[in-house]
């Protein structure tokens, strides 16, 4: 996954440079001026003038990205008081912290549009920005540890790594760090998995439950069908999003399905075989209404989730309240 | 909220220090170890600079205005300018 990650940075930052070579015509056009930068495959940066549609759309993606990353650290947190070894507590504690700073680094991202933290946390704590689904459902069993970090991480990184090569620069930026260190998650993950799924028949049994809960939500973290995706057209051409959700379901579920063989588990789909014609695998589209009742509110745990974040943060105050006390005493 | 810094990382020993991203602290000391936390979990670093966002003055409002035009017509400052006669080597 690094290799192929770094590849894919590498090549994009070949055609960076080739563009770059190309000039870029400076017209007086604010308007003009941006499309040429992005037809030229090169960077918006914060203080370029920009559509306010592209402004708010990036706002709302990298919010949305952040606030994942922050109610993400939730369902993994459940487990590392209960981790079968200290190393493998060790291992998700990293993980989890690693979590935490990726929301950082994408909140730090969206600032640079013109929005502040304050109003990022606001918009999270009272409902009116939104995280990823996959984080509603619930952790039942050690093995859960393994399937996200293989599966869920594993998806991530499908929809993460065309995202090193957006048109937002400090978002393109966030999304290298991120990339960078997400292919350990995935790593973490089919290791635990592959451990599980080689020891007792009960291990066993529990490696493969989690992935039979686990496989169609994390399909559904590829969003609505391509004929149903409300943001996309525009997205992609403003060059914010690469691929379409379909085309990334799609190698992801080519992906797995091979590293799924030397776990020696299966994935819970019937229907999944190779496709000579199409060069890729056929699979089962996951429940779509499932997905959009998960996104309004209605998952397993999406209460839960929220119910917690904001007690977190209410418990909290008084850290942030004491560093301004603790700044504003050193500097009188 | 907290000010907002900007972070500089030192990758390692003879390479310049390198913007990484920003964050928010109350004041320079607890920015550097914020830093430390979030930019150099992975020993990317063997130095960080914190600079306060607010002190940093950026030369154009967007990034395209006449401000460097001045060196677009001086050529002669490269040494590809010059012809050099064959048979003139290490020059």
């Amino acid at each position: 996954m690094d290799h192929d990650l770094l590849t894919q940075v590498d090549d994009a930052e070949r055609d960076l440079h080739a563009a770059a070579s190309r000039r870029v015509a400076a017209g007086e056009d604010l308007a003009a001026y941006f499309d040429a930068v992005i037809a030229a495959d090169q960077k918006i940066e914060p203080r370029d003038w920009m559509p306010e549609a592209y402004r708010k759309g990036l706002v709302r993606q990298i919010a949305q990205h952040a606030h994942s990353e922050i109610i993400g650290m939730q369902p993994e947190g459940n487990w590392i008081t209960r981790a079968p070894s200290l190393k493998r507590k060790a291992i998700l504690l990293a993980k989890v912290q690693d979590e935490a700073g990726h929301g950082l680094y994408l909140y730090a991202a969206a600032e640079t549009l013109g929005i502040t933290r304050d109003e990022l946390v606001d918009l999270l704590l009272t409902g009116r920005q939104k995280y990823s689904s996959i984080f509603n459902y619930p952790t039942l069993t050690w093995a859960d540890m393994g399937a996200i970090g293989w599966l869920v991480d594993g998806a991530a990184i499908v929809n993460q790594v065309p995202l090193c090569r957006c048109s937002y620069g400090p978002y393109a930026r966030a999304m290298i760090r991120i990339c960078k260190e997400e292919s350990f998650h995935q790593r973490q993950g089919y290791e635990i998995l592959h451990t599980l799924a080689h020891g007792t028949p009960e291990q066993h049994a529990m490696a493969q439950d989690a992935v039979d809960r686990w496989w169609y939500p994390s399909l559904a973290m590829f969003g609505p069908p391509d004929a149903n995706s409300t943001h996309s057209a525009q997205s992609m051409a403003w060059k914010v999003k690469r691929f379409s959700n379909d085309e990334l379901r799609q190698k992801f579920v080519d992906m797995t399905a091979e590293q799924v063989r030397a776990l020696g588990l299966t994935l819970p789909d019937p229907e999944l075989r190779w496709n000579d014609e199409r060069g890729h695998y056929d699979y089962t589209q996951p429940d779509y209404d499932e997905l959009s009742r998960v996104i309004k509110g209605d998952g397993p745990c999406n209460r839960q989730r929220m119910a917690h974040r904001r007690r977190a943060h209410a418990e909290g105050a008084w850290v942030r309240e004491a560093a301004a006390a603790y700044a504003a005493k050193r500097t009188s | 909220m907290t000010d907002l810094w900007e972070v500089f990382v030192r990758p390692r020993r003879g390479l310049s220090h390198t913007h990484v991203g920003s964050l928010h602290a109350p004041d320079a000391e607890v920015a550097l170890r914020h830093a430390r936390d979030l930019y150099t979990r992975r020993q990317e670093g063997v130095s960080i600079w914190v600079v306060p966002a607010a002190a940093i003055t950026a030369s154009s409002p967007d990034e395209k205005d006449a401000f460097f035009d001045p060196a677009a017509d001086k050529v002669y400052r490269h040494p590809t300018f010059y012809q050099v006669p064959d048979g003139v080597p290490h020059l």
